[in-house]
């Protein structure tokens, strides 16, 4: 009697076990699924303009919602000038934070500076946006843009990126404020990476003589190579995803222009603008497969970052 | 550090010794190069700092003056009156409440699959893969994907459309916090409760789950600290309110008010969104640093 009705409890129990092992795994493709979805609804949603439009999108520079013409070239370019400069300017400063916490930073001190160096991440990005928009674009357009525009602007070769007007708002100021708010990735990517160098590596280098810098310049960089581009290409990634940072202060023009404190846009500017106004298939389409562009070279870009680290990982492993 | 360099730096020289003239060159040099570059890693760091500061201090100054009661009494006013923004925190709350809600038991039962039965087939490496990309997904895209999933087929934007945007920003951040804390789990407390004769289902949910209790809320609490802040997402679902309304309407939300009324030119609406800022910036750091430091208690206790 009894011996049945633990053969039922086993059974009812391995039947649960199976249930719940279909329900996470559901779940996790689900999460799975989402990103095929998300790739599905917006081909759809952008296929009446893609057959309109066809290659031609991508290559022209109208944006006419009047007369229905269309084209991703200026918010294209935008998204990637504004993001380059985030780079050239984040990067540097990241790599500098992360070897100040790693080789540097007094112990007691590198506890709260790591931290606070990740609040500037968890600042959101609205917030950034009415800062560059009413702090910082009026200070740097009346004392910083003159100066560069009068004494750069007929440099050659690269004097035509420092003409226009000194508006304060632009492509330049919207890198610059992707650029900080990359920093916190970017530096703590680095510095996670930093801190998987074996000791024992770093030491034989101070022993032979090394000094700080020489150690991290030939022992901890190329140790760390593939992380620590994985850390930037992840910086890019969020650098061209971000939305309202830049919304306030590309400045929202949809011509063309080269000039780096000229007003430009970007995908997620022009989609945050002009999307909630959008009516006419073509129009709503037109702003769609702007996403669908933004989506997919972020995919590729944050699938390059994580293949990157996950290469760093296995070496890692390798050398231990 | 500097005797150690000079320690170093002599340690170094006996083999050069025959050129005593061009290695003390040397030496010079390259303690100059690293002096150079130590003092550049510093001036990054106050770099970072500085701006941290000075957004921090830009916000208390707008922000402060426009603090008062009216703030969470009253609904956002048309340009020119006295008005609060009584109407657009309630919607923040409740869209927050209703996205961590929607998000997070997807999230936690994903994030167990991987930690729990992830170690061979393909799909737990596939969904880590994909999870980490969404995790950096411009969240933009996940406005567009719900406005053509959701509010296209209901035919209106709404408060629900907005919670279902926030919900699939909540989710990467949960898997990722609750597959890597149950990993810390030790596999004996695991073995301990399968040798009593635990099923699965009650070992994971009992006994693991329990013990990685803590640093699954804090991933909650990062992710909850993530979407009250976004405004991307929610452009096109719950799009924007200027009264009262119920989760099925548009629906007022701290950011979006803050978003339209930075971007007109009255005065007054720029007061009401510095304090809406100053509200959302510090609610959004207060749960950082809490999350992070319940983080920091649990590795410390293992």
């Amino acid at each position: 009697m009894e011996n049945t009705q633990n053969a039922a409890h086993l059974k009812r129990q391995m039947m649960l076990d199976a249930l719940f092992r279909l329900l996470t795994r559901s779940f996790a493709f689900l999460v799975l699924a989402l990103l095929l979805g998300i790739l599905l609804s917006l081909l759809i949603g952008a296929l009446p303009t893609i057959k309109h439009f066809g290659w031609g999108f991508l290559t022209s520079s109208d944006w006419d919602p009047v007369s229905e013409k269309f084209g991703a070239l200026v918010p294209i370019f935008g998204t990637l000038v504004t993001s380059v400069i985030a780079l050239l300017i984040g990067v540097p400063i990241s790599f500098g934070i992360a070897l100040f916490l790693t080789e540097l930073c007094p112990p007691m001190l590198k506890r709260p500076l790591g931290i606070a160096v990740e609040l500037l991440a968890g600042i959101p990005s609205i917030i950034y946006g009415m800062w560059g928009l009413f702090v910082f674009a009026p200070l740097f357009g009346e004392y910083v843009q003159p100066w560069v525009l009068e004494n750069m602007g007929d440099l050659p070769l690269v004097g035509f990126l420092f003409q226009g007007a000194p508006m304060g708002i632009g492509m330049f100021t919207a890198g610059l404020i992707l650029a900080i708010m990359v920093i916190p990735f970017i530096s703590s990517v680095m510095r996670d990476v930093f801190e998987v160098v074996p000791p024992m590596l770093k030491e034989s280098a101070y022993g032979l003589g090394g000094t700080t810098w020489e150690v991290v310049r030939h022992v901890v960089l190329p140790f760390t190579k593939t992380g620590v581009v994985g850390g930037i290409m992840l910086g890019l990634g969020r650098a061209l995803g971000e939305t309202m940072a830049v919304t306030f202060v590309i400045g929202n023009s949809s011509n063309f222009s080269t000039g780096l404190f000229d007003a430009g846009n970007s995908i997620a500017s022009t989609l945050a603008n002009e999307f909630a106004e959008a009516n006419g298939e073509l129009y709503l389409g037109s702003l769609i497969e702007l996403g669908l562009i933004l989506f997919f070279i972020t995919f590729v870009v944050l699938a390059c970052s994580k293949l990157l680290l996950l290469r760093l990982k296995k070496q890692e492993g390798r050398a231990s | 550090m500097t005797t150690n360099n000079v320690a170093r730096t002599d340690k170094a020289s006996k083999p050069m010794a025959s050129q005593p003239h061009r290695s003390r060159a040397i030496y010079a040099r390259r303690r100059l190069v690293n002096k150079f570059n130590m003092f550049g890693a510093t001036l990054a760091m106050a770099f970072g700092l500085f701006w941290l500061l000075w957004i921090l201090w830009t916000l208390l100054h707008y922000g402060l003056s426009g603090l008062s009661m009216d703030v969470f009494t009253k609904i956002t006013p048309p340009p020119g009156s006295a008005g609060g923004l009584a109407n657009a925190i309630a919607g923040s709350l409740q869209m927050t409440f209703f996205g961590t809600l929607i998000g997070t038991p997807v999230g936690i039962l994903a994030g167990i699959y991987l930690a729990e039965f992830g170690d061979r087939g393909w799909l737990a490496p596939a969904t880590r893969f994909i999870n980490d990309i969404l995790l950096s997904a411009p969240s933009i895209v996940i406005g567009l994907f719900i406005y053509e999933v959701y509010v296209i087929s209901v035919g209106h934007f709404s408060g629900w459309a907005g919670s279902l945007a926030l919900a699939l920003l909540v989710i990467p951040v949960v898997v990722r916090t609750t597959e890597n804390m149950l990993r810390l789990v030790p596999g004996s407390l695991r073995e301990a409760a399968f040798a009593l004769g635990a099923p699965q289902w009650k070992v994971t949910l009992l006994v693991t789950l329990r013990a990685a209790k803590s640093g699954v809320i804090t991933g909650i609490l990062l992710a909850v600290a993530r979407i009250s802040g976004e405004t991307a997402p929610l452009l096109f679902t719950a799009l924007n309110n200027q009264f009262w309304s119920n989760m099925n309407q548009p629906m007022a939300n701290l950011p979006i008010v803050i978003f339209q009324f930075a971007m007109s030119p009255y005065e007054d609406w720029h007061h009401l969104a510095w304090a809406g800022s100053i509200l959302i910036t510090f609610s959004v750091l207060t749960l950082n640093i809490v999350a992070r430091w319940l983080g920091s208690q649990k590795s410390q206790s293992h």
